[in-house]
C-alpha cells in the first residue's frame, strides 16, 4: 500500500532548535504587551467603574474599540499606519508590544471592572464605617479579593494575548510562527515543523495555566 | 439600667432635626427628629422596611439624606453627601456592626481588628497587635486571632466584628440588627457581649427585633413606622403601655411569638 503517511520525525526534530530562537520574541510581545495592557487595564477598568462620566465614557469607548476590532487590523494599523503619522518607521516588536497591549488593555479593563464589581457592598461599607478613606478602602479591602477573583480570568487573557502573539509574523518579527515559516520555506516540511509550533505554543500556555493554578490554591487561604 | 447613669443635660452625641431622606420617589425617612446622649443605648424597633436601617445609617453618612440637620459628635453633615472631610471624621468616631458581620475575608481574625488603626490611627503594629489581643479576649474569641473570618461560627464572627469596632475606640457605636443573620443557638453570646459594652458605658444606637433584649438594655426605644417616629419612650413605657395604636399592633405581632 501506497501511504500519503510521510511524517519525518528527524525533521520535526530538527525544527526545534530554529523555532526555539522564535520563543524569546512570542514571550517578549506577550508578556510585554500584557504587562503593560494589565496597567492600561486597571486604570480603565476603574475609569469605567467611576460615576463621573468623564472617566466613564473614554473607558467605555477606549474598550469598545479595541475589543471590537481584530488584533491583527490593530498591528497593522501600528506598523504600517502609524508611521505615516509619525514620520518614522515603528520597530516590529516595538509594534507587537503595543497591540497586545492595547488589545489585552481593552479585555483586562472588563476584567478588572468585574472582579471589583463582585466584591460585597457591605465591604466597602465596613472598610469606610471604620474611617478608612475611598482610597484606602479600595486598596485594602476591595482590590486585594477582587483581584484575586481576577486570577481565572487574567490567566485566560493571557494565554489567548499568547496565542495572538502569532499573527505578528505577517509584520516580520521574529517569533515562532515566522521562525517556522522560514524553516519550512527551506525545507517543506509544512507538516512536521507546524506541530512543533503547535506543541511549543502549548508548552508555554500549559505551563503559565499550571502556574496560575498554584496562585489560585495560594489565594484560596481566607476566602 | 440600672447600674448605669445618663446625663441628658449632657451635649448630645446624635443631633438630628427634621430628617428626609428619599430613594427617588420613595420617601423613607419623614421629618425625623432624633438626639442620643453620652452614655446613652437607644434601640429602634419597627416593621422590616420601616427605614430603620435607613436611619442609623445616615449617622455614619452611609446613607445621604436630602433636607434637615444631623450633627454627629460634635461634627455638621451636609445634605446630598456633601463635606466629606466631616465625614471621615465623623467614622472614625462612630463604630458599626452590620447584620451580615461584614468582616474582610482575605485577612485573619487579628488583621481585620488592627487594620484601621494602623491605617486610620496611625498606631504601630505591635500597639494596634496588643489593642486587638486584648479586645479579642474581651469578646472571648482570643485563640482564634491567626484563622481567617470563614473558620469561625456567625456569632463568633460577629463578635469579631464588634472588637473591630472597638479598635477604633469609638464614641458611639451603631448596630444594624446584629443578630438577625445569626443561628439561634448563637444569638445568646453576641447579645451578651452587647450587654457587657453598654454596661461600660458606650453610648449604642441598636436596631433589632430582640424585644427581650431591647426591654433590658435599652434605656430609650424608638418604634418607627413608614420612616417616621411614632412613640419613644423608656423600654417600660414603650412595651407596656404603647400610647399608639400602631406601636400596640406591632408588639402584639412581634411579641405573640
Ligand atoms: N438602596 C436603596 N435603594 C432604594 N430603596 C431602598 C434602598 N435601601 C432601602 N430602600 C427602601 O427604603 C425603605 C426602608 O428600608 P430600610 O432598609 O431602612 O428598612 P428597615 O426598617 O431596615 O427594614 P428591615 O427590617 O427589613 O431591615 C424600604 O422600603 C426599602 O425598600
Ligand atoms: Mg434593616
Amino acid at each position: 500500500m501506497d501511504s500519503n503517511f510521510d511524517f519525518n520525525w528527524e525533521a520535526a526534530f530538527q525544527s526545534i532548535p530554529y523555532l526555539l530562537k522564535g520563543i524569546p520574541f512570542t514571550l517578549m510581545i506577550s508578556f510585554g504587551g500584557l504587562a503593560i495592557g494589565f496597567v492600561i487595564g486597571m486604570i480603565f477598568g476603574l475609569m469605567r467603574l467611576s460615576r463621573a462620566g468623564w472617566l466613564r465614557w473614554p473607558a467605555i469607548a477606549y474598550i469598545e474599540i479595541f475589543r471590537g476590532t481584530p488584533v491583527l487590523v490593530q498591528v497593522l494599523f501600528i506598523f504600517y499606519g502609524l508611521p505615516q503619522l509619525l514620520g518614522g518607521p515603528i520597530n516590529a516588536v516595538v509594534a507587537g508590544i503595543a497591540a497586545i497591549a492595547v488589545n489585552s488593555g481593552a479585555y483586562i479593563s472588563e476584567i478588572v471592572r468585574g472582579g471589583v464589581q463582585s466584591i460585597e457592598r457591605g465591604q466597602r461599607e465596613a472598610g469606610l464605617s471604620l474611617g478608612l478613606s475611598r482610597t484606602q478602602t479600595f486598596r485594602y479591602i476591595i482590590w486585594p479579593q477582587g483581584f484575586r477573583r481576577m486570577i481565572p480570568s487574567l490567566g485566560n487573557q493571557g494565554i489567548i494575548s499568547i496565542k495572538d502573539t502569532s499573527l505578528f509574523a505577517v509584520i516580520g518579527v521574529g517569533e515562532l510562527v515566522r521562525q517556522g515559516q522560514i524553516y519550512i520555506a527551506t525545507t517543506f516540511r509544512a507538516l512536521e515543523v507546524y506541530l512543533m509550533v503547535a506543541l511549543l505554543y502549548l508548552a508555554i500556555t500549559l505551563t503559565l495555566s499550571l502556574l496560575l493554578r498554584l496562585l489560585e490554591r495560594k489565594g484560596l487561604v481566607g476566602q | 439600667m440600672s447600674d448605669r447613669t445618663v446625663d441628658s443635660t449632657a451635649t448630645p452625641i446624635v443631633k438630628m432635626e427634621k430628617l428626609n431622606k428619599n430613594f427617588g420617589s420613595l420617601h423613607v425617612l419623614k421629618d425625623v427628629d432624633l438626639s442620643v446622649t453620652p452614655g446613652e443605648v437607644v434601640v429602634i424597633i419597627g416593621a422590616s422596611g420601616s427605614g430603620k436601617s435607613t436611619l442609623i445609617r445616615c449617622i455614619n453618612g452611609l446613607e445621604e439624606f436630602q433636607s434637615g440637620s444631623l450633627e454627629v459628635d460634635g461634627r455638621r453633615l451636609e445634605p446630598d453627601g456633601r463635606a466629606s472631610k466631616a465625614l471621615q471624621q465623623i467614622r472614625t468616631e462612630v463604630g458599626m456592626v452590620f447584620q451580615q458581620f461584614n468582616l474582610f475575608p482575605h485577612l485573619t481574625v487579628r488583621d481585620n481588628v488592627t487594620l484601621a488603626p494602623r491605617k486610620v490611627r496611625n498606631a504601630s503594629t505591635a500597639e494596634a497587635r496588643r489593642t486587638a489581643d486584648r479586645l479579642l479576649d474581651r469578646v472571648g474569641i482570643a485563640n482564634q486571632a491567626e484563622k481567617y473570618p470563614s473558620q469561625l461560627s456567625g456569632g463568633q464572627q460577629q463578635r469579631v466584628a464588634l472588637a473591630r469596632a472597638l479598635a477604633m475606640e469609638p464614641r458611639l457605636m451603631l448596630f444594624d440588627e446584629p443578630t438577625s443573620a445569626l443561628d439561634p443557638e448563637m444569638i445568646g453570646e453576641v447579645l451578651d457581649a452587647m450587654r457587657e459594652l453598654a454596661r461600660e458605658g458606650m453610648t449604642m444606637v441598636i436596631v433589632t427585633h430582640e424585644m427581650t433584649f431591647a426591654r433590658e438594655v435599652a434605656d430609650r426605644v424608638i418604634y418607627i413606622h413608614q420612616g417616621e417616629i411614632v412613640e419613644e419612650g423608656a423600654p417600660e413605657q414603650v412595651f407596656d403601655d404603647p400610647q399608639h395604636e400602631r406601636t400596640q399592633s406591632f408588639l402584639s405581632r412581634v411579641l405573640t411569638h
